[in-house]
């Protein structure tokens, strides 16, 4: 079976006449350099682990609960108190931001570091008085990253090629790769050494972040790709990054290295 | 009992346990085993049953089957099923403290280890996984899974 990313019609299925982009999207992998036909890529996304029915509930969106956010997301990108601007009076319409979740964690330089899109979504607020809700992870944060996450659905994931960003990089990968918590695990002895196997119930994934926000039937909600990862930190009992935090981008920065080139799934669902 | 390793192989005796971690228990490897139980009391098989299934507790079935049919378990480590047959209760003891003194890549958490992980969570810092005598409780349930 062909597992070229960007190219598997099962996955994450681009929407009718969405043709011509994932043409391109396949164009680009091979320009990264990961969609050689000769090397086959062994890269498998939490869908493929998926059971039948998880994964038609993914496929459909009209039946996908994820995709009550992204509904919500697009009153919010709309919404506008007297006091400031709504996203769409800055932005336009949400496809404007086409392809901008498949290259997050990016640089900000105002603030000197990576930032994750959650954060980035935030900073529109604070600096251009836009009406986002609250702090990290609320209902209406992951619905607007949602509704921009959904904008990059079946693009592949691009991590912007700055050098500003690559010691930050190195940082998440040293995480990556630390025996943390008093199980003194680290996320490479699971999601490396381990993927295919059982903990419990739940089958151990290749841990690539290809679908965030997403729907995790064990969560009964919507959740952040933060709170996947502070999720496998208590998991071995580890003080978990913070929300919005600079460790928190580094961290994601060296997941979105790993699945370079895998299509972006957002919002997908998982158990 | 079948004895762990001849005395010409007792690897430098190990001493762990330090003031900063006042719960773990003094003990001496030797080899790939720990001889001298972590306490007093004679480990209780029953009990050690119930904490290999208890999921929050012991954690064991997270990773390893067992002959516990009543609990889910993992598959991610060896059957626990004659693992009383294959090791010693000294050797089983040494696993269950710190596997990773008997194999370092190990991927078994050490569950009475008195170093301090990175990170570790504020709730669980400075303790072990399992106490002494919890220790001893499970050794002696393995011993019987013959
Ligand atoms: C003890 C094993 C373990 C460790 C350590 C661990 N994870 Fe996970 N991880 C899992 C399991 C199991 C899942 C699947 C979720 C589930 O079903 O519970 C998962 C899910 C994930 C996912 C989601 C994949 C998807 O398809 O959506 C990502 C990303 C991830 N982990 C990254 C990490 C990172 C980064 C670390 C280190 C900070 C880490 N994990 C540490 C076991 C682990
Ligand atoms: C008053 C204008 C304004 C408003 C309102 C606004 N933005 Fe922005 N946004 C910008 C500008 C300008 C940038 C470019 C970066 C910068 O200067 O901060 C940006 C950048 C972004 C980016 C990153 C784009 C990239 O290419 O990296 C995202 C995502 C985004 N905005 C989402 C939103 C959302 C969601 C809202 C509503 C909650 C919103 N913005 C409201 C002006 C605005
Ligand atoms: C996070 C996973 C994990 C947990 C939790 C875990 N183990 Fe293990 N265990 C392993 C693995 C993997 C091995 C295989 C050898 C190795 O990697 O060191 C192993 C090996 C063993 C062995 C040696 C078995 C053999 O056949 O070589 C024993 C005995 C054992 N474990 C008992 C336990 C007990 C008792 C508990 C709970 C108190 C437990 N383990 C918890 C992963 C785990």
């Amino acid at each position: 079976m062909d597992r070229r990313p960007g190219l598997q019609p099962g996955r994450a299925p681009p929407a009718a006449g969405d043709v011509k982009r994932f043409a391109a999207s396949w164009i680009a992998a091979l320009l990264l350099g990961c969609a050689a036909p000769a090397a086959q890529d062994t890269r498998r996304s939490g869908f493929d682990e998926m059971g039948a029915s998880t994964q038609a509930m993914q496929r459909d969106d009209a039946g996908s609960p994820a995709m009550l956010w992204v509904q919500e997301g697009e009153q919010l990108w709309r919404a506008a108190p007297a006091s400031s601007r709504s996203c769409a009076g800055c932005h336009g319409e949400p496809s404007a931001l086409r392809g901008v979740a498949a290259r997050y964690p990016a640089w900000d330089e105002p603030l000197r570091r990576p930032v994750n899109l959650g954060t980035r979504i935030n900073l529109c607020r604070e600096r251009h008085g836009a009406s986002a809700p609250g702090p990290p992870n609320t209902e209406g944060l992951l619905s607007l990253e949602a509704l921009v996450g959904l904008q990059s659905r079946g693009q592949p994931i691009a991590p912007p090629q700055d050098d500003r960003l690559l010691p930050h990089r190195a940082r998440g990968e040293a995480l990556y790769r630390q025996r943390i918590g008093q199980l003194e695990l680290s996320c490479a002895q699971c999601h490396d050494e381990r993927a295919g196997g059982r903990l419990g119930a739940a089958l151990i994934p290749q841990g690539h972040a290809t679908g965030y926000p997403l729907y995790r039937l064990e969560w009964q909600a919507l959740g952040s790709l933060g709170r996947r990862l502070r999720n496998c930190m208590t998991g071995v009992r580890a003080e978990p990054v913070a929300y919005g935090s600079e460790e928190m981008a580094q961290l994601e920065l060296y997941p979105a290295a790993r699945a370079m080139g895998m299509a972006v799934e957002t919002p997908a669902v998982r158990p | 009992m079948r004895r762990a390793v001849g005395a010409g192989l007792v690897a430098a005796a190990y001493l762990a346990g330090t003031a900063a971690a006042q719960d773990v228990a003094r003990y001496a490897v030797e080899g790939d085993a720990i001889a001298q139980p972590l306490t007093g009391e004679p480990g209780d098989a029953q009990r050690g049953r119930a904490i290999v299934a208890n999921r929050q507790l012991g954690l064991c079935l997270l990773c390893h089957r067992a002959p516990v049919p009543e609990e889910r378990f993992g598959a991610t480590a060896p059957d626990l099923a004659g693992v009383g047959a294959r090791y010693s209760v000294a050797q089983l003891r040494l696993r269950v403290v710190d596997p990773r003194r008997a194999n370092p890549a190990s991927f078994m958490p050490a569950f009475h280890s008195a170093h301090n992980p990175p990170r570790i969570g504020g709730a669980w810092a400075g303790k072990p996984i399992l106490q002494a005598q919890q220790v001893e409780d499970v050794v002696a349930y393995l011993a019987t899974l013959r």
